[in-house]
């Protein structure tokens, strides 16, 4: 029920605003057309400023993941995690998905695919890849889109965010499954 | 953010010589390196397009209309931020475009956001607090329904793949709240920005 009315708003959300913005604009007399084409023109100004910041932090993580450290990280912390109740398997995603969210989704659906519907691994790792987004990547596009390289304490929030949403996960599905 | 740069290549390297894997750490260099700029390039259709319609709803009223309305939790949330900035109505629609899971929008929204904030900003190189405020937002990925999770759960024949909605749900809000929070604590004890770049 819940998800058929969420999958409704998802499927009309967009053409309501499209439909929403062009109206008012059009009953408050904007000009539509000039405003849109003169808005658009930053469209690649903004891809183009947010190149070297999404470099920086892909190459970086590209070579992280490609020296094979994430499946030894995975080894140190397997038992500990598995007295909570984490099956090895899940750990990669664990790392990876404040990296990198296609990377994320890779693990998941391996997992999916070799260990099926009913493993508790495809639940917990399910409900962590669903409940995260790739922290990195968002602090290099929004930073870059304006040229900030000193981000505070923007990068220690989102990490220690992350992390509190492995826990809730762990304890979540440990409940509920 | 220095820190984090170093220790992701010099460990991977490192890391990468021991497993004797340092040629695949090395190709790692040009796939990312290209990857990005794939990224970057693959924005800007979508992104022109937002932008042009946020535009038009900025023009028209609609984005200081929605700023007005949410009013009460972003005075809150963004209180360095005029209350009748742009920048309130653009955070409102990002955080909508991002729990309905429309990412494509969402994105040229928040950037939007980060624009108007910036003009607040008293140190153009350094975050604001409204900026690490709308990163905590977005970092912690607050969303309705797991739609692309959902689609590899139905690819398997999950019977029942609303049964993980609920707790993801959860979870993501906790994570969420727990962003903010520490976004609110940190806020209060982090030195604060100096006048042009005067931090660090």
């Amino acid at each position: 029920m819940f998800h058929n009315i969420m999958q409704i708003i998802s499927l009309w959300a967009l053409p309501a605003i499209l439909i929403l913005i062009l109206t008012m604009g059009l009953a408050k007399k904007v000009p539509l057309y000039e405003t849109f084409t003169d808005g658009a023109k930053d469209g690649f100004k903004v891809a183009v400023n947010i190149i070297p910041y999404l470099v920086a932090i892909i190459v970086a993580i590209s070579m992280f993941r490609a020296s094979g450290i994430i499946d030894l990280v995975g080894q140190v912390f397997a038992p500990i995690l598995s007295k909570f109740n984490v099956p090895a398997d899940t750990i990669p995603i664990m790392i990876v998905r404040s990296l990198s969210g296609s990377a994320a989704l890779g693990v998941f659906s391996d997992i999916a695919n070799n260990l099926g519907p009913d493993s508790y691994a495809t639940k917990l790792s399910a409900v962590m890849v669903g409940s995260s987004e790739t922290t990195f990547y968002v602090l290099a596009v929004y930073f870059g889109a304006v040229g900030i390289s000193k981000l505070r304490y923007a990068l220690l929030v989102g990490i220690l965010a992350d992390f509190i949403g492995i826990v809730a996960a762990i304890s979540v599905c440990n409940l509920v499954f | 953010m220095n820190y984090i740069f170093y220790f992701l290549i010099v460990i991977s390297i490192v890391v990468g010589a021991i497993n004797g894997k340092l040629s695949d750490v090395v190709n790692a260099i040009l796939s990312g390196a290209e990857l990005s700029v794939k990224v970057a390039f693959s924005l800007i259709g979508i992104m022109a397009f937002w932008l042009g319609m946020m535009k038009i709803a900025e023009k028209c009223g609609l984005v200081s209309l929605i700023a007005k309305i949410i009013k009460p939790i972003t005075k809150r949330l963004f209180n360095e931020i005029p209350e009748d900035s742009p920048a309130i109505g653009n955070i409102a629609m990002n955080f909508s475009a991002n729990a309905f899971g429309l990412s494509n929008a969402a994105t040229p929204m928040g950037l939007k956001a980060m624009e108007e904030l910036q003009n607040h900003n008293i140190d153009k190189s350094s975050a604001s607090n409204a900026m690490c405020m709308l990163l905590a937002m977005n970092t912690a990925g607050f969303q309705l329904i797991p739609a692309t999770v959902l689609a590899v759960l139905i690819g398997i024949g999950y019977k029942n793949p609303t049964e993980i909605i609920a707790p993801t749900l959860l979870v993501t809000t906790i994570a969420f709240v727990s962003a903010i929070v520490l976004a609110k604590i940190f806020e209060k004890f982090w030195a604060p920005q100096k006048k042009d770049g005067g931090e660090q």
